[in-house]
């Protein structure tokens, strides 16, 4: 079964045409085909549109033309990153029908090294929410129990990897929207540094947050789809100009002699205590490998969800100020002449039909914190809380070369288990807004499973632009795991 | 009782369109009176995903304002969101600058060579740089009442300049005014065409009024709607009063009143108040995340200093000094622009005939250019011919009004003025020929000789007309001459 190969060895298959494009891509369509249904992955999803790409690059590869180095395999997008001439709707009501006018500058680099686009996943709304329920058009399952959430919001990203419904995935993380649904999904999902990959074409949310992220099955997926996304993007200025590594070089290095430290914060009060043994378990198997561990201590790691939630909401309620219904996306068909301001009541009408309740929720606490009177004591304390968080982190990185912890505090909940709580919700992202709020990279590796059988992520977190070392420790700790290579029955076909 | 003495008080926010190829944040071209948005791309159009990347051009000019309006350049700017919902802006917020705008305090002198006020500075409150909102085209004609948005405007790099309520009266906002443009122009900033919106005006305006003994302020009102120079000068003329007698009438002072927004009009040469905008609107400015803040090291600075074109105050006073002209008339040149400017020292330089060349200028070449609509770039005679046509004046080859007959020539045909001089017969008279044309003028009208000898000293000036009748190249200067001493030589 090619779905169940990784994108590294399809890449060989297809380079020593053991197989061809068309058929790698029949094979992913086909398990779309049988499995989304129960999954709800993709939001769009077309056959014809895989596979014509698929057979343009067989052409080009059998009449010995070069090609790059994604070699005809398939990639699927978030809804949130923009494909020209394709729908990208953000899962919102209020973008259902906008067709993008151009190319993101991560989509250009995946078509020009030959990567296959394979369809839009599901997420929730503008990538706020951590378990794909704020999705305006469908609930994304997780794989490993379609009663349970796929995590969010690159939900529909997470979800068709552990699926074997795609071999590479494209994520957007604000605050955790990669490695929360990788962990719950039990794949790989890496959040590089801030910068590191263009934002340009990526729908913003909290522009000082978010940062496209990659899923795939390991480390080394990750690796090969990174070393075609990076590099300085003129039209991002926030886009780093530093020099981007060669990552899949790097990735077998030996790891003996790092240093890595678990912050006490991490294992405390409210983590789930089978992922608490899985930290313990992992440290373990690293230090076989010659990692040396400290207890390091991160205090400021309880004011991070507070802080992400006004630094993000306050972002946002800018970004989303353009979706007002004149002059694209969706507008309201309600009548407002009768208004006495017309214009006023068809923003009003347009943003309370076209967006969702989350949306809606963070646009109002954001506009809330920037107004007048509360700026000072909501918005500005944020950012010089983030400013601590930031300086915090960089001293322990002076003590360690990457830190370790759980990536979330339970494995996947159930759908509809939080919906009515949100904060209950934003408090499974304690352990990933760190990341964000420092601009630092971090991936989820899956770590094992618990007893009920859900996947266990843990979390690699290093200083700007470590993503060399935590690919190659990631990679170092999947060649003596086997965590990663196990799928839900849905992929291997065996009985539940 | 006779009312009390006040004081008109005046700060003025223009904004100025730079003169930039593209837009301040995307490549989109600058260019006025396109189709309707035909200068557009996704990202003036606000569509989702797109990011804001600074035209350095765009800074590079506000720092040259800023340096020639004396102002402080931040070492370290930042760009803000200023949030509101209008159609014309479609992301929902404007690109601005609010807490580390570019240029600091700073300030702009302003004179009037008639006198009228005296020569002082207007201090400078900053100028910051942010983008323009596009154009709201209300369709009244149909009946449906539909607005039509225009987007080719949006994201237009603009300087807002604020000045300190400095201003004192509206001959000085007007001087103001015209020495700000006529500064933005030499710098190659802006054109500042204000029918096509490249320049807008708001002013504040209120009243210091002395009343037993006590300064009171009136409420503060801001004047919209200013399309030109004259409308702002009349538009404080109508505040002044108003203000005036709304505070005869209800006393109202700063502390009563919130400001108020008022709009000129200009046909009914009124103000009226206009409908406030969101009740004080909270626009929630905060940093913008997807730009990096701009530092400005020292080198820059030092570089457009070193590359900037010479200001029109420094070239008043280099004029007065180098070619011995009075500061009026240095001042009517500079105030015609640069091109002027340099035209004159073109002419002034090869004709070394500084104060002629600057009559010439002021009379004969800006009569032309008025006449005919044109600039000096487009006026007709090339400076070295013109200054070829000075030196032979001043040589005494020909007089003024044989000069005007060259110089209406030189307007049509590219030829030297010698060459044009001989098409016209024009030639110096020898004094002996002029001496007895002289001679025969006397003896033919007695009259005229007894009138002079009488004390009617104008009585020749009939006989200078003469003179020219029978030779055209007769010099009437010299003519008198001649004629005065050969009376007095028959005495
Ligand atoms: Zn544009």
């Amino acid at each position: 079964m090619l779905n169940q190969l990784s994108a590294f060895e399809l890449i060989e298959g297809i380079g020593d045409k053991k197989f061809s494009s068309v058929e790698v891509a029949e094979a992913f369509v086909e398990q779309v085909e049988k499995r989304d249904a129960d999954v709800n992955a993709f939001l769009r999803f077309d056959p014809s549109y895989v596979l014509d790409q698929a057979k343009a690059f067989d052409q080009k590869h059998s009449s010995n033309t070069a090609f790059g180095s994604l070699s005809g395999i398939p990639v699927a997008v978030k809804d949130v990153i923009c494909v020209k001439g394709q729908v990208t709707s953000c899962a919102s009501k209020m973008l259902e029908h906008f067709v993008s006018p151009y190319d993101a500058t991560l989509i250009e680099k995946i078509k020009r090294a030959d990567g296959i686009l394979l369809g839009t996943t599901n997420m929730d709304e503008f990538a706020m929410g951590s378990s794909n329920e704020n999705s305006a058009f469908s609930r994304t399952k997780n794989p490993w129990d379609t009663d349970r959430v796929p995590g969010g919001s690159s939900g529909g990203a997470a979800a068709c990897v552990a699926a074997g419904m795609a071999p590479l995935s494209l994520g957007s993380d604000t605050g955790g929207s990669v490695r929360q649904p990788a962990a719950f999904c039990g794949v790989t999902g890496l959040k590089p540094t801030y910068g590191r990959i263009s934002r340009y074409g990526l729908v913003a949310f909290a522009s000082s947050l978010d940062q496209i992220g990659i899923l795939a099955g390991d480390a080394r997926d990750v690796a090969l789809l990174l070393n075609e996304s990076t590099g300085h993007d003129p039209k991002d200025s926030t886009s780093s100009p530093t020099d981007p590594a060669d990552y899949m070089a790097t990735l077998h290095g030996d790891v003996s002699g790092l240093k890595i430290g678990i912050p006490k914060e991490y294992l405390g009060e409210g983590l789930d205590p089978e992922i608490a043994e899985s930290v313990r378990q992992a440290r373990q198997t690293l230090e076989e490998m010659g990692v040396e561990f400290t207890e390091i201590s991160l205090p400021m790691t309880s004011y991070g969800v507070a802080t992400y939630y006004l630094v993000a909401s306050c972002e946002a309620s800018g970004n989303l100020a353009r979706y007002d219904g004149a002059h694209y996306g969706f507008r309201t068909e309600k009548n407002v002449d009768a208004a006495e301001n017309r214009l006023l009541e068809m923003y009003r009408q347009t943003r309370s039909e076209g967006f969702g309740a989350e949306v809606k929720r963070r646009i109002m606490l954001g506009t809330y914190a920037l107004s007048s009177g509360y700026y000072d004591a909501y918005y500005l304390k944020a950012l010089k809380t983030r400013r601590l968080i930031q300086d915090e982190l960089n001293a322990a990185f002076k003590q360690v070369d990457l830190i370790l912890g759980p990536t979330t505090p339970t494995p996947a909940f159930k759908l509809g288990e939080k919906k009515k709580d949100p904060l209950s919700m934003y408090l499974g992202d304690i352990y990933t807004v760190v990341a964000n709020l420092a601009g630092i990279p971090a991936i989820s590796f899956p770590s094992g499973f618990t007893q009920s059988g859900l996947p266990i992520g843990l979390q690699l977190q290093g200083p700007s632009f470590s993503e060399e070392l935590i690919l190659r420790t990631t990679c170092s700790f999947q060649k003596n795991t086997d965590w990663h290579t196990k799928k839900p029955a849905m992929v291997t076909g065996a009985a539940k | 009782m006779s009312d009390p003495a006040f004081e008109l008080i005046v700060g003025l926010e223009v904004h100025v369109q730079l003169q930039t190829q593209s837009k301040l944040f995307c490549g989109c071209s600058t260019k006025f009176g396109s189709e309707p948005n035909t200068q557009t791309c996704p990202l003036c159009t606000g569509m989702p995903g797109t990011l804001p990347v600074l035209n350095r051009e765009a800074l590079m000019l506000s720092i040259k304002t800023g340096i020639a309006l004396n102002c402080e350049i931040a070492r370290f700017s930042k760009w803000d969101r200023k949030n509101y919902f209008y159609p014309d802006l479609p992301k929902g917020y404007q690109i601005s600058q609010f807490d580390l705008p570019i240029c600091g305090p700073g300030y702009l002198e302003i004179s009037d060579p008639k006198g009228e006020f005296k020569t002082k500075k207007i201090r400078l409150i900053r100028a910051h740089l942010e983008e323009d909102a596009g154009k709201s085209v209300h369709d009244e004609v149909s009946g449906s009442a539909d607005t039509k948005i225009d987007l080719n405007r949006t994201g237009t790099p603009l300087l807002e300049i604020v000045s300190e309520p400095d201003i004192r009266s509206p001959q000085e906002a007007k001087a103001y005014l015209t020495e700000l443009k006529l500064l933005l122009g030499y710098l190659n900033v802006s054109d500042c065409n204000m029918q096509e919106g490249s320049l807008r005006v708001d002013a504040n305006v209120n009243l210091h009024i002395e009343s037993n003994g006590e300064k009171i302020a009136t409420p503060i009102v801001e004047v919209k709607n200013l399309n030109s120079f004259r409308a702002v000068e009349r538009a404080l003329q109508y505040e002044s009063e108003r203000q005036f007698s709304n505070w005869k009438s209800d006393g109202f002072t700063i502390d009563d009143r919130p400001k108020q927004t008022v709009g000129w009009n200009d046909s009914e040469q009124k103000t009226i108040p206009q409908r406030e905008k969101e009740e004080s609107a909270d626009y929630r400015y905060f940093p913008d995340p997807d730009l990096v803040p701009v530092v400005i090291d020292g080198t820059t600075i030092d570089t457009i200093k070193d590359t900037m074109a010479e200001l029109p105050s420094a070239i008043r006073n280099r004029l007065e000094s180098e070619y011995q002209i009075l500061p009026y008339d240095s001042d009517v040149m500079v105030n015609q622009g640069r091109e002027f400017v340099e035209y004159f020292e073109a002419v002034a330089k090869e004709s070394s005939e500084g104060k002629v060349a600057s009559n010439w200028m002021q009379q004969n070449v800006l009569q032309i250019m008025k006449d005919r609509e044109m600039g000096i770039e487009a006026f007709p005679i090339a400076s070295h011919r013109l200054a070829n046509l000075i030196k032979k004046l001043t040589a005494g080859e020909l007089d003024n009004s044989r000069a005007k007959d060259v110089f209406q020539v030189l307007l049509e045909k590219d030829l030297d003025p010698a060459v044009v001089m001989k098409e016209l017969g024009i030639e110096a008279v020898d004094d002996s020929a002029l001496e007895s044309i002289c001679e025969e003028l006397l003896a033919m009208n007695p009259q005229v000789v007894e009138d002079f000898q009488a004390g009617k000293k104008q009585a020749i000036g009939s006989l200078i007309g003469q003179a020219k009748k029978k030779n055209p190249n007769a010099n009437p200067g010299k003519v008198r001459e001649l004629l005065i001493a050969i009376i007095e030589k028959k005495l």
